[in-house]
C-alpha cells in the first residue's frame, strides 16, 4: 500500500485494518502521533489528511485516501507553523503527550475557520483531551494564532 | 482502646526512632560525602565539577534528578542550576542523570509524619531534619509530594554557584588574576579588559582542580531568571512532536510487546491458550508472566490484537470484589479497634455536641485512577551483564533495586535512563510495569523490547487512589461553628505502596487524614479521626494524594457547618484561621470572586481551602444553574508557596490543579465487579473538557516562610468548592462523588 507523509511518498506492506496510527509510529518510525486510547476519544494521534484533521487510531490504513501530515510536517523547530508558535508563546504544554494532537486539530479548524468565535474554538478543541489541565492555554493560544494567521 | 493507645505510642517511636537514628548512628554515614556518580562515566576532557554539572568542549549538561511528569521539574532544576552558574538554560542539555544515592529526596519523608506544615516546634524541626538524614541514608532517589522546589532550591542553586566559582579559579590559575577582577556572564568568565574565557574551555582545567566549596549565594534581588516569566526548556519540542516519551523510543532490532493480566486484580492465570495468538501476523511470541501473559509482536496494533485473541483461564480476585461491598468494608472501620490516627484534637468534642442541636453528615469519596495520557510504556534490554531501562519514572533507585531482585544482577549493572513521562499524576511511583517488561526480557535477551499497554490495561491495572467515606458532627453557637468531629475512614496507600517498594509502613497513615488534621483553625472543639480499613484492592498515591479526597470532606462540612450557623462562609473561616498566610489566601480569594456580592439569578459562589504539602490554598467556583445543568464559570485561586520562582508555570500548574480537581469531581470514578475495574477507557472516565472549562484566575502570594511546590496543592479545594457552589446555587448539598451522580454538568 502507498502512503504520502508528509510530502514524502513510502509504500507499506500491512493489513488494510491496521490503524493509521500504527503504520506512522510502527512502521515509519514517525511518533509525533501518539497512542492515547485507541478509540478516538482523547485526540493525541490526530493527523491530517488533506489538510482535514482526522483521529488515526481509527483510521484504517486502507481507506486513507490522501496527503497524510504529521505534527512533524506542520512544522519544525527550525521553521515553526503559526500555531506551533502561539503554542510555544503562550507556554501550553505541561507533559506535552496530547499537544500534538491538540495543534494538528487547531491546526486544521483554523484553516477552515480563520475568524472563529470562542464557542466555536470550544467545540472545535472539546475532542482533544488534555489530562494536565492546560485547556485555559490551550484556548488562548488558538486565538493568538489565529489573529498571527490573518495577518500573514 | 487499648489499640488506640498503643498507636499513639507507635506513632511516638516512629518519630524518635528516626531521629535517635540520625544522631546516634546515622550522623557519621550523613555527614559523609556522597561520590559523584557522574565522574565514573566521565569522558577525556570533561569535567563534573559537581553531581549537577558536566562541562566539556561541546557544551553545559545540567543533571536534573527529579522527573518531569509534567510538571516542570527538569526545566525548574535547570533554571535553578543556571541562575547560580550564569548560562541561559537553553543553551545547556538537560540530562536526568543516573539512578544514584546523591540524587536523595530529603523533604519528601517528612510528608508522612504527623507534622503540620505550619508547625515550627522543636519536634516538627527535628521531624523535618529526621526526614533529610532518613531520605539520605536510604538513598531515596524519588519524585514525589510536590517537594521537587523545597527540597533542590538551595542544593541546586549551590551545584551552580561551586560550578561557578570553580570555573573562576580555574580561569585565576590560567590568567594570574585575582578573584575580584573576573566576573561571570552567559557562560563565560569575563576579564578586566572585556575579554571572555569560554567555560566549555576551562572544563579541563576545572577538572583538575577541587571544587570551590566556599560559595554564597545570591540575594534574590539579583536574580536574572527566577522570580521572572521565563520560558520552560521543554516548550519547543513538545510543540513540534519531537519530545521523546518512553513510548517512542526506538532500536535497532527492537520488538515490541504488550502484556494482558487478569482484569479480577491478582487472581492470577491458571491457564492460557494462544494458538490462534501464535499464527497472527508479526507475532513472534506468546509467554507467561506473572499474573497474565505478553504478546511479542513486530507493530505495536498486532501485539494488542494478538493479545486480545489469547485464551486466558483467570482466577478469581483474592480482594472484595464489588464497590457495594467495598464501601461496606470502610463503612464498618468507624470502630474503635480500626482506629489509625487522632492528630488533632482539641476543646472538648463530646461536652460540646452534649445537648446542643447536632448536625450530621455522611460523605462518601470513589477510587479513582491515574490515567495519564501515555499509558504505562518502557524500553528494557536484557544481557548477561548487565539490564538496561528506559522509561519515565519516579523511582529510577527502586526500579534499580527490584530490578536486581527479579533478575539476579548487581543493581550497579542495573541502568535506569528516565525519559520524559506522558503524564503520571502518582502513576509512575509504581514500576508494575516494568517488572512485566523485565519478565519478557528474561525469557527474551539480547534483544531491545518496547512494552506498551493498551489503554484498557492500563486502566484497569492502575493502584487507583482509595475510596473513602467520613461521617461528621458538629455544632454551632452564637452564630459561631463551635464543634467539628470528622471521622475518616479508608484503607491506606502507605501499607499498600510501601510494601510494593519493600519499605515497611509503621505506624499510623497520615495521608488517611492529610488535608484533614493539620488545617489552620480554631475551632474550639476540634477532633479529626482516622480509620483504617483493611487492605483491599491495591492502591498508591495519586495527586495530592490524602488531601486529594480529605479536602472534599473537611470542606464541605467545614460549609455545613457555616450555613448552620448563618455564618459566611469566608468570614467564618478568617474568624477561625490563625494562620496568617492562610488569612491572607483566603482575603485574597474574597477580593479576587468580589466574595459577599449578588451573584445574580441562579448563580452560586462556594469557597474551599485547604493546607496540603505546605501550601495555603483557597478557591472560589462560580457556577450557573441552567436548564440543562450545572455550568462552571469561573474559578478564582490564591495561593502561598513562600517564593514564586516561575510565575507562567505557577499559574499553569494551578489551573491544571484546578481542571484535575473539578473534572474528577464532576463525573470520575473507578467501580469494581468481581474484582476488576468497570472504567476501561476514557469514554466512561472523562474528566474536564475544554468547552466546560472555566475561566481560572490564579494569584500567588508570598507571605509562607518556606519555600514549597506547586504541583499538587491546588487539587483538594476544588471538588469542595464545586459541591459548595452548586449547594449555594441549587440548595442541594452533595455529599458523594462524583458529582454527576445525582446532578448534571452542561
Amino acid at each position: 500500500m502507498k502512503l504520502t507523509v508528509n510530502g514524502t511518498s513510502h509504500v507499506v506492506d500491512v493489513e488494510e485494518d491496521m490503524p493509521l496510527l500504527w503504520v506512522l509510529r510502527d512502521e515509519l518510525g514517525i511518533t509525533g502521533p501518539k497512542y492515547g486510547c485507541g478509540i478516538a476519544q482523547c485526540g493525541a494521534c490526530t493527523v491530517h489528511v488533506d489538510g482535514i484533521a482526522v483521529r488515526s487510531c481509527q483510521l484504517a490504513a486502507g481507506d486513507v485516501s490522501g496527503d497524510i501530515t504529521t505534527i512533524e510536517g506542520l512544522g519544525t523547530p527550525a521553521v515553526l507553523h503559526a500555531v506551533q508558535e502561539a503554542w510555544i508563546d503562550l507556554q501550553v504544554a505541561q507533559c506535552g503527550y496530547c499537544q500534538a494532537g491538540q495543534i494538528m486539530q487547531a491546526a486544521s479548524f483554523l484553516d477552515l475557520n480563520p475568524t472563529p468565535t470562542d464557542d466555536q474554538i470550544d467545540a472545535a478543541m472539546s475532542g482533544n483531551l488534555c489530562r494536565c489541565g492546560s485547556y485555559p492555554r490551550i484556548r488562548a493560544a488558538v486565538k493568538s494564532a489565529a489573529t498571527k494567521l490573518k495577518g500573514v | 482502646m487499648g489499640r488506640v493507645k498503643t498507636i499513639a505510642r507507635r506513632s511516638f517511636l516512629i518519630g524518635s526512632a528516626a531521629i535517635a537514628g540520625g544522631v546516634a548512628f546515622g550522623t557519621y554515614l550523613y555527614k559523609r560525602e556522597g561520590t559523584n556518580p557522574l565522574l565514573a562515566d566521565l569522558e577525556p576532557g570533561q569535567a563534573a565539577i559537581t553531581p549537577y554539572v558536566i562541562i566539556d568542549a561541546n557544551g553545559v549538561t545540567l543533571i536534573t534528578p527529579r522527573a518531569d511528569v509534567g510538571q516542570g521539574a527538569w526545566s525548574m532544576q535547570a533554571y535553578l542550576i543556571a541562575e547560580e552558574l550564569d548560562i541561559d538554560p537553553a543553551t545547556a542539555t538537560l540530562s536526568p542523570g543516573p539512578a544514584s544515592a546523591i540524587y536523595y529526596n530529603g523533604v519528601v519523608g517528612a510528608e508522612a509524619m504527623p507534622i503540620a506544615a505550619t508547625s515550627d516546634s522543636l519536634l516538627a524541626r527535628t521531624g523535618r531534619g529526621a526526614a533529610d538524614v532518613m531520605g539520605k541514608l536510604m538513598g531515596l532517589h524519588i519524585t514525589g509530594g510536590s517537594t521537587t522546589v523545597p527540597d533542590m532550591y538551595d542544593r541546586l542553586r549551590m551545584a551552580g554557584a561551586v560550578a561557578r566559582e570553580t570555573l573562576i579559579k580555574a580561569a585565576m590559575n590560567q590568567t594570574g588574576l585575582p578573584r575580584d577582577q573576573l566576573s561571570t556572564e552567559n557562560g563565560c568568565i569575563v576579564l578586566p579588559d572585556g575579554l571572555k574565557l569560554e567555560y566549555i574551555d576551562l572544563a579541563a582545567a576545572a577538572a583538575e582542580i577541587e571544587p570551590v566549596q566556599d560559595v554564597t549565594l545570591r540575594d534574590p534581588a539579583e536574580w536574572r531568571y527566577l522570580g521572572k516569566p521565563f520560558k520552560r526548556t521543554d516548550m519547543v519540542a513538545k510543540s513540534t512532536g519531537t519530545q521523546k516519551y518512553g513510548i517512542d523510543m526506538q532500536m535497532e532490532g527492537m520488538v515490541i510487546a504488550t502484556t494482558r493480566t487478569n482484569p479480577a486484580i491478582g487472581g492470577g492465570l491458571i491457564g492460557f491458550d494462544a494458538e490462534t495468538a501464535r499464527t497472527m501476523r508479526g507475532v513472534q511470541a506468546v509467554l507467561p508472566i506473572t499474573g497474565g501473559i505478553a504478546v511479542v509482536a513486530d507493530n505495536t496494533w498486532r501485539a494488542f490484537q494478538a493479545a486480545q485473541a489469547v485464551e486466558c483461564d483467570w482466577g478469581p480476585s483474592p480482594y472484595i470484589g464489588n464497590s457495594a461491598d467495598q464501601f461496606a468494608a470502610v463503612a464498618a472501620s468507624f470502630e474503635d479497634d480500626m482506629q489509625d490516627s487522632r492528630f488533632k484534637d482539641e476543646g472538648d468534642v463530646a461536652a460540646a455536641l452534649e445537648g446542643a442541636e447536632i448536625i450530621r453528615a455522611e460523605y462518601r469519596i470513589p477510587y479513582l485512577a491515574h490515567a495519564p495520557l501515555e499509558p504505562m510504556s518502557v524500553v528494557v534490554r536484557l544481557t548477561d551483564a548487565r539490564l538496561d531501562i528506559w522509561t519515565g519514572t519516579q523511582i529510577p533507585r527502586f526500579v534499580q533495586a527490584n530490578m536486581a531482585k527479579l533478575t539476579g544482577l548487581d543493581a550497579d549493572n542495573i541502568h535506569v535512563h528516565v525519559l520524559m513521562s506522558g503524564g503520571s499524576f502518582g502513576r509512575r511511583l509504581e514500576d508494575d510495569y516494568i517488572h512485566q517488561a523485565v519478565e519478557i526480557a528474561m525469557q527474551l535477551p539480547d534483544t531491545p523490547i518496547k512494552m506498551v499497554w493498551q489503554r484498557e490495561e492500563d486502566f484497569t491495572h492502575d493502584f487507583p487512589r482509595p475510596l473513602a467515606m467520613a461521617r461528621a458532627k458538629g455544632s454551632t453557637r452564637d452564630g459561631k461553628v463551635d464543634a467539628f468531629d470528622l471521622s475518616i475512614a479508608a484503607p491506606s496507600v502507605a501499607e499498600s505502596s510501601l510494601a510494593r517498594l519493600g519499605q515497611p509502613a509503621i505506624g499510623p497513615d497520615v495521608a488517611i487524614v492529610a488535608g484533614a488534621w493539620d488545617q489552620p483553625f480554631n475551632i474550639p472543639n476540634y477532633r479529626v479521626t482516622g480509620y483504617r480499613t483493611p487492605a483491599m484492592v491495591p492502591i498508591s498515591s495519586w495527586r495530592s494524594v490524602g488531601a486529594s479526597g480529605n479536602g472534599f470532606l473537611h470542606e464541605s462540612f467545614v460549609d455545613e457547618l457555616c450555613h448552620a450557623a448563618g455564618a459566611d462562609p469566608l468570614a467564618e473561616r478568617l474568624r477561625l484561621c490563625w494562620h496568617d498566610p492562610s488569612r491572607k489566601v483566603l482575603e485574597a480569594v474574597g477580593e479576587m470572586s468580589d466574595w459577599g456580592s449578588d451573584p445574580g439569578p441562579n448563580r452560586g459562589r462556594g469557597l474551599a481551602f485547604t493546607l496540603a504539602f505546605g501550601v495555603p490554598v483557597a478557591e472560589v467556583v462560580e457556577v450557573t444553574s441552567t436548564d440543562a445543568g450545572i455550568r462552571i464559570d469561573k474559578v478564582f485561586v490564591a495561593a502561598d508557596v513562600g517564593r514564586v520562582l516561575d510565575p507562567v508555570n505557577f499559574e499553569a500548574q494551578l489551573q491544571g490543579a484546578v481542571i484535575f480537581g473539578l473534572g474528577h469531581a464532576m463525573n470520575c470514578e473507578i467501580t469494581y465487579q468481581n474484582g476488576a475495574a468497570q472504567q476501561e477507557n476514557f469514554h466512561v472516565y472523562e474528566g474536564m473538557r475544554l468547552y466546560q472549562t472555566p475561566e481560572i484566575i490564579v494569584r500567588g502570594l508570598e507571605n509562607g516562610d518556606r519555600i514549597k511546590g506547586i504541583g499538587e496543592p491546588g487539587v483538594p479545594p476544588a471538588a469542595p468548592a464545586l459541591a459548595n457552589a452548586i449547594f449555594a446555587a441549587t440548595g442541594q448539598r452533595i455529599r458523594e462523588l462524583p458529582l454527576s451522580k445525582q446532578i448534571d454538568f452542561v
